[in-house]
């Protein structure tokens, strides 16, 4: 794992027990989790960037094209989960959120594995 | 805050329309790449694997616009899916691998426990329907 994909997992992990205990209290994310969203979305963009550089130099066996998938696919989920969850100001939007975040990390690791066999 | 009609999208189904969602571009793209990069190794995996993406963006199709009956087919046969492909397959075929080998293994688990839970849902729904005050 590289030290953008440790942070971004632990604060996405962090993001995420903040977003089940707005569930449990039945309270609405406010302007401090969507900050914490936007924080976790750059650092889904700096693993962008540094995987793009990766991918476009030196490597052998790595499945470039699950790697680019899994790189814009880490994109997209935050950003599309914002916006059905929008639809829906209960807990059950919250959760939409919960579920977009506690992604991340998994694609992080897939992201991982698929280097790793280089 | 007004509540809405109950339908498979609103609540609870929410979450359970994205993680279909989820679901149905994970594995579709998957198969996607596994086909164009090295079709040859296991075609029929491979196909096996762009079906359950396929059923996978019908299913999260059918709850997001609450049609309840494809949304029931479809989850029958993502369960059906899941339980067979899961007792077929060898864990030690990671190369050869999709959604459901080894019920869903390499995602948790949540392939075998989703179509659980969207049978659950579907009959909630269809019970709160068939009393005639409905949820609150």
């Amino acid at each position: 794992m590289t030290t953008v994909q440790i942070v971004l997992g632990a604060a996405a992990l962090l993001v995420a027990l903040w977003l089940v205990v707005l569930i449990v209290l039945d309270r609405l994310p406010g302007d401090p989790v969507f900050g914490a969203l936007v924080v976790l979305e750059v650092g889904v963009l700096v693993q962008l960037v540094i995987g793009l550089a990766r991918v476009f130099g030196d490597h052998a066996d790595v499945n470039t094209a699950a790697y680019l998938g899994y790189l814009v696919g880490a994109l997209l989920v935050l950003p599309i989960g914002f916006v059905w969850s929008a639809g829906e100001r209960t807990r059950s939007g919250t959760a939409v959120l919960l579920v977009a975040v506690v992604v991340l990390p998994f694609l992080s690791l897939r992201l991982h594995d698929l280097w790793s066999v280089r | 805050m007004s509540t809405p009609a109950p339908s498979t999208r609103t609540g609870f189904g929410r979450v359970l329309v994205f993680v279909y969602g989820v679901f149905a571009v994970a594995a579709t793209a998957r198969a996607l790449v596994q086909l164009a990069t090295d079709a040859s190794i296991a075609p029929v995996a491979y196909s096996l694997s762009l079906f359950s993406g396929l059923v996978y963006i019908a299913a999260t199709w059918a709850l997001g616009s609450d049609r309840r009956r494809l949304a029931m087919a479809t989850i029958l046969v993502e369960l059906t899916g899941v339980l067979v492909v899961g007792t077929l397959s060898h864990p030690d075929d990671i190369d050869k691998a999709s959604v459901w080998s080894d019920y869903g293994n390499g995602y948790g688990f949540v392939p075998l426990v989703l179509p659980f839970v969207g049978l659950w849902w579907l009959f909630r729904l269809g019970r709160a329907d068939r009393g005639s005050a409905g949820p609150a």
